[in-house]
């Protein structure tokens, strides 16, 4: 690291009421490493509870963005006002975690400050003072690095890419307040309805360490998948086919079209591992593959492939799991 | 109501796609497609248009001569006119370049008569980034409903259904807008004989930057914001193990975990 950035690296702070998303906790660890001071944006309320996990994290002042309200979930008032908070903070670099909502806000962001973006990182660094992203592209077959040549780079990093870790002295984060009036001309979408999914007892699907997903082989059962998911502290994803049938929430589909996931250890049950399902998994650490059908293409790229009855193999899998676990 | 919608041709996500040296796709045709999640754009396009007589539905592409190809499949889908924006000077262009010279064709195709809807695919899946529905909507000043499951125009708005990471959202914005639809949103019909023959006389009309009047330099590799250093395939997974279910796979996944640390 030659050249230091030469203004703050802002980290987008996501939050559910005032705790902060544990990607934000890699994000941050990612700004630090680029050796200029670190400031977050904060979106509404609870930012007095998240202060001493920020202060862990080494961040010296939190923008906080007030007045949009509902227009907050929106991608251009969103990313209108993290660009003023950019520009007036002559921030060098923007980070924020890789989520469909966040990617838009990247983007708008870029539009304003005219800002190159770089989405669905796996990795960043800064090089000779220029940030350089990392991304697997085409299905995770191929990885690419891209240097972002403008004097803003905002890159979306996905979660879970990498460890995050506490600032080696914590910090005394500085609030600013920030108040921005979403633009009031008629030429703008509306959030007519907005319902949050409960949380689930299991840990979020794009941030889990673990997860195992279920496919057609499950035949729409998957107890045996959420049961070995349970043991191992994990999360339960599934494919489109079986979202599209029903047998679970499209919000669990792993795949081009939905959540990509790369946690340390991915377990595929009943999925033949078709290239939309691999697009959103194939990055993972270590590949298990469960299927009775030995020419599934996913056993082609499984690290641990097992050609058996899913409804066998996973029960059995996790009653010695628990135990070994005692 | 007059759509807009935009289409690209994209390597076929079946066959093996490669990265040059460059970092941009190798295109060595062939094996090329309509993006797939542009077909559920198109649909949308088609269903909405079926709802207000007289509607008109535009598909516009942007890319080499081989980009010909999303279109005409638009066209055999049902779309009434086609526009290809060809010129060298945009190859390599990134995402906002696209959408300047996507918007700038937009304008072009409202001068005729005003464009009340824009649409869009979730993401190309090639580059699979889904920036430039937002892009092109920032572009065109239109408001930005995203990530549609569901849509729907009355009475001068339009409403989609959206279903994100972590909640559900109902979107209303007033016409003229820009949309971009999943792969949830709809069934994309396949042409049928007489689609493949209607479309035959219909013409793809081909504009360069000039007609539009974007400024090359503006564009492609070297209006690009980002620069790609190196790309590589990944590493084949090495020392994998298969077994076949002797009564004890279970067992030795356990152990597996075990053993790498996993549990």
């Amino acid at each position: 690291m030659s050249a230091p950035l030469s203004g703050p690296v802002l980290v987008l702070l996501d939050h559910h009421d005032d705790a902060v998303r544990p990607s934000v906790l890699e994000l941050l660890t990612a700004a630090r490493s680029f050796g200029a001071p670190v400031h977050g944006v904060w979106f509404g309320d609870g930012l007095e509870g998240a202060l001493d996990a920020l202060a862990g994290a080494g961040v010296e002042q939190v923008h906080r963005v007030g007045g949009l309200g509902d227009a907050a979930h929106l991608a251009a008032p969103a990313g209108d006002a993290v660009a003023e908070v950019a520009t007036l903070a002559r921030a060098s670099a923007l980070l924020v975690t890789s989520t469909f909502e966040n990617k838009e806000l990247a983007t708008r962001v870029g539009v304003r400050t005219r800002a190159g973006v770089v989405v669905d990182a796996d990795d960043v660094a800064l090089e000779d003072g220029r940030v350089v992203a990392e991304k697997t592209v085409f299905a995770g077959t191929w990885t690419t690095r891209c240097v972002v040549t403008t004097p803003l780079a905002v890159v979306a990093l996905k979660a879970g890419s990498i460890q995050a870790e506490p600032a080696p002295a914590p910090s005394t984060p500085q609030v600013v307040d920030v108040h921005v009036t979403p633009s009031g001309q008629g030429r703008v979408a509306t959030l007519v309805e907005r319902t949050e999914r409960p949380a689930s007892v299991r840990p979020e699907l794009s941030e889990a360490q673990v997860v195992v997903a279920g496919g057609r082989g499950t035949n729409g059962d998957f107890s045996a998948v959420e049961e070995l998911a349970d043991v191992l502290g994990g999360a339960v994803g599934a494919t489109r086919v079986a979202t599209d049938e029903g047998w679970i929430g499209h919000d669990a589909q792993i795949g081009q079209t939905g959540v990509t996931v790369a946690p340390r250890l991915y377990i595929g049950a009943g999925i033949s591992g078709a290239v939309h399902h691999r697009g959103g998994m194939q990055a993972s650490g270590t590949i298990v593959a469960v299927n009775s059908d030995p020419e599934s293409p996913i056993f082609e790229i499984a690290d641990f492939g097992i050609v058996g009855d899913l409804f066998t193999v996973l029960p059995q899998a996790a009653a010695e799991l628990r135990r070994l676990q005692g | 109501m007059r759509i807009v919608v935009c289409v690209k041709h994209v390597p076929d996500i079946q066959s093996d796609r490669t990265l040059g040296a460059d970092g941009r796709v190798v295109r060595d045709g062939g094996d090329g497609t309509l993006n797939e999640l542009d077909e559920n754009a198109v649909e949308a396009a088609l269903e909405l248009a079926a709802t207000d007589k007289g509607s008109e539905v535009v598909a516009l592409t942007v890319g080499p001569p081989d980009a010909e190809d999303a279109a005409r499949r638009a066209l055999q889908m049902g779309a009434d006119a086609a526009v290809h924006v060809l010129d060298d000077a945009v190859a390599g262009s990134d995402v906002f370049a696209t959408a300047t010279v996507l918007a700038a064709a937009i304008r072009r195709v409202g001068a005729a008569g005003p464009v009340d809807l824009v649409v869009t695919g979730m993401a190309a899946l090639d580059g699979l980034t889904s920036m430039l529905p937002v892009a092109l909507a920032a572009e065109l000043d239109l408001p930005a409903l995203t990530l549609a499951a569901e849509v729907a125009v009355d009475g001068g708005a339009v409403r989609v259904r959206r279903e994100l990471d972590s909640a559900s959202e109902v979107l209303s914005a007033p016409l003229p807008a820009l949309v971009s639809v999943t792969d949830q949103a709809n069934e994309p019909r396949y042409p049928n004989f007489k689609g493949i023959l209607a479309a035959r006389k219909k013409r793809v009309e081909v504009l360069t930057l000039a007609d539009l009047g974007v400024d090359p330099a503006t564009v492609g590799t070297a209006g690009a914001r980002t620069q790609v250093v190196g790309a590589a395939a990944r590493p084949v997974r090495e020392n994998r193990v298969l077994v076949t279910d002797d009564g004890t796979a279970g067992l030795k996944l356990a152990a597996y975990l075990v053993e790498r640390k996993l549990v």
